[in-house]
């Protein structure tokens, strides 16, 4: 515990900014791979328990995409592009085949999903870890705000999260499209018996979640280090993301994300030993006192 | 008023054959190293017995009460380390450590356990696992005290209990294989009595338990603590073999082998975990000999598995011996067995 240091950090202009827009990336990046958990489970009823390598894959596949081209805005296209197109297939060739079954079937294919995409990266980029470097195009100093720095790539990623959450939620709450999809979470009986191809919807679904753990994937690259079996914590990190902010629910989602992120990121100053103790504590707490989440519905 | 509480409860019928069976496999536990004296089989055997015990808890969640945790081997690596550093503190026997240890790993469970059996299904599977990696994090982080990743180093001293010296690898042997065949005819007991019934009534419909005055979370608890106290017998019995507790113990692919150890040995029959457990380490054993891309074996076996055969390959077997009985004696299904006592629960709930 050193409180002192958390008052001290937060009295200080520059030190507060910095935590803050490392609260917000870490946030940002939680909210996205969460957003992606909380709509495949809406629509389709399934914990996609692979989402956390999906996000390892986009980092690799934004790496390997900026090592070709050079490109950054290539490599988080074929980040968020490239998982979402391996989301729908193995929505269509492996988890189809499990919905309706036991759940345990269902763990055990997301189980061996993430050991073969695990050990798939480990046999294609070898198990050390790796670095994608920042892209040339944020190579700027950084931007003071209030007293504060702050890199010019947190910016654009942050903005580049806001932009992905609204395109989402208007997506679902305002074009035919989501009312569809909406439609589909609540009976998709009588949305194949209205002639829509629910098949494909529910593909669609798999693929659209999985390209935003891709996205997250792709954006944390350059600030990240890549190693196989990078999924596995935000994976966790979401789970409780996912409780506390309701299931389901996307502002819940943006909301518990940012709170974690906060925590973490002056969690990481106060208490450094107990900033994992402290989001299950967090977690515990809303189970407790509100067991369906800040902004969920009904109790899980 | 809970039967299960009275001495007829315990004294159930079918007590003399499971403990006659246990005899006998105890017995062949024992000679099989006489038999075949190799170290290696003795080896192969300790870590069965261990992960076995991890499988075999797990499955009174999973086979017993439905409630599909993904976080159990947090109890397994809880047992390896509360037992590991009070051993190497010099100052405790261990029959002392074992108890210690089990009863720690209760009361971990017992606070994890009532947060998370509040939650149904899906739910349930993520909360255990998340509180795993918890528990997994505290080991990494708390160096001082858990060695980090580097694991409990050191070495677990074996003072020796009731005269007999545990540094001998075989009396060692026999020791795990006493408590493991001990620890299993528990788990037989509670899966066969009173309160194991009321589990399967939980597990089939949880409402109708609910209306016939069952308390399914108090229950729910009970057994989460119970196979979280089986499972760190397991992981004590590793530590006190590997002299020393690694946090991989802890990691969620341990948890995820077990679910695969349930998996393979189906829900047919009691000791299916088992058969799992040691199908998986055999193709472990040789999958490890021949590559080192051991994830992406396992992964493709498990999808061979679950979408090929759709059920465990010793449910497989057992539905081939039944269907080859069946012409001969029509006698009842295979799904019958499981049918018929939850019936007498909910008959015993009624006059309540």
């Amino acid at each position: 515990m050193n409180l002192e240091a958390l008052a001290d950090c937060l009295s200080s202009a520059s030190c507060a900014v910095t935590q803050v827009s490392t609260g917000l990336i870490v946030g940002m990046l939680m909210f996205l791979v969460t957003s992606g958990l909380s709509l495949i489970f809406g629509v389709l009823g399934i914990i996609n328990f692979t989402h956390g390598a999906f996000y390892m894959m986009g980092a690799y596949c934004a790496f390997t995409a900026y090592a070709l081209t050079g490109s950054f805005l290539a490599a988080l296209a074929a980040g968020a592009l490239g998982v979402g197109l391996f989301g729908m297939a193995f929505e269509r060739l492996v988890m189809s085949r499990v919905y309706g079954r036991d759940i345990l079937m269902q763990l055990l294919v997301c189980y061996a999903m993430i050991l073969i995409l695990d050990d798939g990266v480990k046999l294609l980029y070898g198990g050390e870890y790796r670095m994608m470097g920042m892209p040339d195009a944020f190579a700027l100093p950084p931007v003071e705000i209030a007293g504060g720095f702050v890199p010019g790539y947190y910016l654009f990623m942050v903005g580049v999260a806001l932009a992905a959450g609204l395109v989402l939620w208007l997506g679902i709450n305002r074009t035919r499209l989501g009312k569809i999809v909406r439609a589909l979470a609540i009976n998709p009986q009588m949305v194949g018996a209205l002639g829509i191809n629910t098949t494909l919807l529910y593909a669609g679904v798999f693929g659209l979640g999985s390209l935003l753990a891709g996205l997250a994937g792709a954006l944390a690259a350059p600030i990240r280090t890549l190693t196989p079996g990078m999924g596995v914590s935000i994976l966790i990190e979401s789970f409780i993301v996912t409780v506390i902010g309701g299931m389901g629910s996307i502002a819940g989602a943006f909301l518990a994300a940012l709170l974690i992120g906060f925590t973490r990121a002056f969690g990481a100053i106060g208490f450094p030993l107990f900033v994992d103790g402290l989001m299950f504590a967090l977690m515990a707490l809303v189970l407790v006192v509100k067991p369906s989440g800040l902004l969920g519905r009904e109790a899980a | 008023m809970r039967p299960g509480l009275s001495p007829a409860g315990l004294r159930r019928p079918g007590l003399a054959r499971d403990v006659a069976i246990a005899l006998t496999g105890l017995a062949l536990l024992l000679a099989l190293p006489m038999a075949f004296p190799a170290p290696a089989l003795r080896d192969f055997l300790i870590y069965f017995f261990a992960y076995g015990l991890l499988a075999m808890s797990l499955n009174l969640l999973v086979g017993l009460t439905g409630l599909v945790s993904f976080g159990h081997a947090a109890y397994f690596a809880t047992g390896a380390y509360v037992f590991g550093l009070l051993m190497q503190t010099g100052r405790v026997s261990i029959p002392v450590g074992v108890l210690a240890a089990v009863g720690g790993t209760a009361l971990v469970a017992l606070v994890i356990g009532a947060i998370c059996v509040r939650l149904k299904e899906i739910y349930f599977s993520f909360i255990t696992l998340a509180f795993q990696m918890f528990i997994h994090s505290v080991i990494v982080t708390w160096v001082s005290l858990t060695g980090g990743d580097q694991g409990l180093r050191g070495g677990i001293p074996r003072p020796p209990v009731l005269g007999l010296d545990l540094n001998d690898a075989r009396t060692l042997y026999g020791a795990c294989a006493v408590v493991f065949v001990l620890c299993i005819l528990a788990m037989r007991q509670v899966s066969q009595s009173p309160f194991g019934y009321t589990l399967r009534m939980i597990r089939d419909n949880p409402a109708r338990a609910n209306f016939l005055g069952v308390d399914v979370t108090a229950m729910k608890l009970g057994i989460f603590v119970f196979a979280a106290a089986m499972a760190s017998v397991g992981g004590l019995i590793l530590a006190l073999f590997v002299s020393g507790a690694y946090p991989e113990f802890a990691f969620w692919t341990t948890s995820g082998e077990a679910i695969f150890m349930i998996m393979l040995g189906g829900i047919k029959i009691f000791l299916g975990p088992l058969v799992g457990t040691l199908l998986l380490q055999t193709l472990n054993h040789f999958v490890t000999i021949y590559t080192e891309h051991h994830g992406l074996v396992l992964g493709t076996v498990i999808l061979v598995i679950v979408l090929g055969l759709r059920r465990g390959l010793a449910d497989v077997l057992f539905d081939w011996l039944q269907a080859r009985r069946a012409p001969r004696a029509a006698g009842p299904a295979p799904g019958s067995l499981e049918a018929e006592p939850i019936g007498d629960g909910a008959l015993k709930g009624r006059t309540v």
